[in-house]
């Protein structure tokens, strides 16, 4: 069931692939508004690099936090599946794993690229990658938290960014504090552990949260 | 001893409730308004002038009790949202929506107050201090709270995606906390210690005096609300008509 769940999400995702560039190509756009608004300094652009980066990513993931369910919640899917004897909380897995895969995997993957663009030498841009790896995933999982209670209400999706955002602020400071360690010639080992804490403790108990809040808004 | 427990489900039915609360009202806020009073004569002509930051460290007398109500009251939300959602009690969901509007003034009091402090005592309006940010993170979570039960129509749906959403937001406070700090500690060059100065005995009587005021504020405060919120959402009940007639 579980695997079956990601690769009917992903297929879907795959023919409306025009939504998932969209994600991309509003992160390049957002991390290159930066540049223009401060200025082409080098020095400056190094250091604002991790936060521009990581907020970028941010907000973009959230941007896709309506896909997770709302599609299936509006032709009624997502009440199937809560009916499903399997636990809820598998469910909430697979759809988080799938957006994660379709929405943030691209970010990760096109990061490195636009760290270029701020002029980050090869070992931070390495743990760009290796913060958006363990960071993601957490906006994923934590994200679907909030996707799950705005299903169907107005304005969902600007709610979402007020119940989210809040959560998402110790990612942002440990996945912007590794890059800064990197770029300051220290060790980025803490923050990558506390990222790989959040990630693992988020992973664990945030599904549940999320089957609750499913199981209220598809009531 | 067991004829003499209070009868919790008779209180959580708000046809109970909703008379017993108009009495006990005063209670709270005449006290509230007295300890107001008092607290205030004691902070401006009793306390002494503080030698390091001058008058301007009276502030503190409101500050501190509206960071610590501000904090406490998100806790006493989630608890009650919890409540309600766990044990599908209405009276405690009430209370939850009754509080937060409360304990976000509060959280903004404390955060406008500490920035007319940090002017004199710091030399800026406001530091990215871990303190400061994450209060005013704590303002955010009361903010999307609020946002998300207004935003729902049905109540008892509005009631308990305010629950999940209270709940999480409880788990996360200490997490923000310490992140915050530990970012804090990164950029140290930001950070500004406060001047730890020592409180002389009527210092710390007005504060507390004021705390107490506080307090009782904010249960009568809530108390008000609460009727009213009983009022909105029992209209059809017929023991409302007998009561307000």
């Amino acid at each position: 069931m579980f695997s079956w769940l990601v690769w009917r999400d992903l297929i879907l995702a795959w023919r409306r692939r025009a939504d998932v560039l969209a994600t991309v190509f509003f992160f390049i756009i957002v991390t290159s508004l930066f540049p223009l608004g401060i200025g082409p300094e080098r020095e400056t652009l190094k250091t604002i690099a991790p936060g521009v980066v990581w907020v970028a990513a941010l907000l973009a993931s959230m941007l896709s936090l309506g896909r997770i369910f709302g599609n299936d919640y509006q032709d009624g899917t997502l009440e199937q599946l809560v009916l499903t004897p399997q636990p809820t909380y598998l469910v909430v897995l697979a759809k988080v794993l799938a957006h994660w895969i379709v929405s943030e995997l691209p970010l990760v993957v096109i990061a490195p690229v636009l760290g270029l663009q701020f002029g980050l030498s090869e070992n931070s841009l390495v743990i760009v990658i290796a913060s958006l790896l363990l960071g993601t995933p957490v906006l994923s999982v934590i994200g679907s938290i909030g996707a799950a209670l705005t299903l169907g209400l107005r304005a969902a999706n600007v709610l979402v960014a007020l119940l989210v955002l809040p959560l998402y602020i110790p990612v942002l400071i440990f996945g912007s504090g590794a890059v800064q360690a990197s770029l300051t010639g220290a060790s980025p080992q803490a923050w990558l552990l506390l990222l790989a804490a959040t990630l693992v403790v988020s992973l664990v108990f945030a599904p549940w949260a999320t089957s609750a809040a499913l199981k209220i808004s598809v009531e | 001893m067991s004829n003499r427990r209070i009868n919790w489900y008779k209180y959580a039915a708000p046809a109970n409730f909703y008379p017993r609360a108009g009495k006990i009202i005063p209670f709270f806020a005449v006290p509230a308004v007295i300890l107001f009073i008092v607290g205030m004569y004691v902070g401006f002509f009793v306390a002494p002038t503080d030698f390091q930051q001058g008058e301007s460290y009276r502030i503190l007398f409101i500050h501190v009790p509206a960071a610590w109500m501000g904090m406490f009251l998100y806790v006493m939300l989630a608890i009650y949202a919890g409540i309600g959602w766990a044990f599908n009690a209405r009276l405690a969901s009430m209370m939850a929506q009754a509080i937060a509007p409360t304990g976000a003034i509060f959280t903004f009091i404390s955060l406008v107050t500490g920035s007319l402090w940090g002017r004199p005592a710091w030399g800026v309006w406001w530091v990215w201090d871990a303190r400061l940010t994450s209060t005013l993170i704590l303002m955010f979570l009361y903010i999307g709270f609020i946002s998300l039960q207004s935003s729902i129509d049905d109540v008892r749906r509005a009631d308990r995606a305010g629950a999940v959403l209270a709940l999480v937001g409880v788990i996360n406070v200490p997490i923000i906390y310490f992140s915050v700090q530990w970012w804090n500690s990164l950029h140290q060059g930001a950070t500004i210690s406060k001047n730890s100065f020592k409180m002389a005995p009527s210092m710390a009587a007005a504060m507390f005096l004021l705390l107490g005021a506080c307090w009782l504020y904010s249960i009568a405060v809530v108390l008000v609300r609460l009727r009213y919120i009983i009022r909105e959402r029992e209209q059809e009940a017929p023991w409302l008509a007998e009561v307000a007639a």
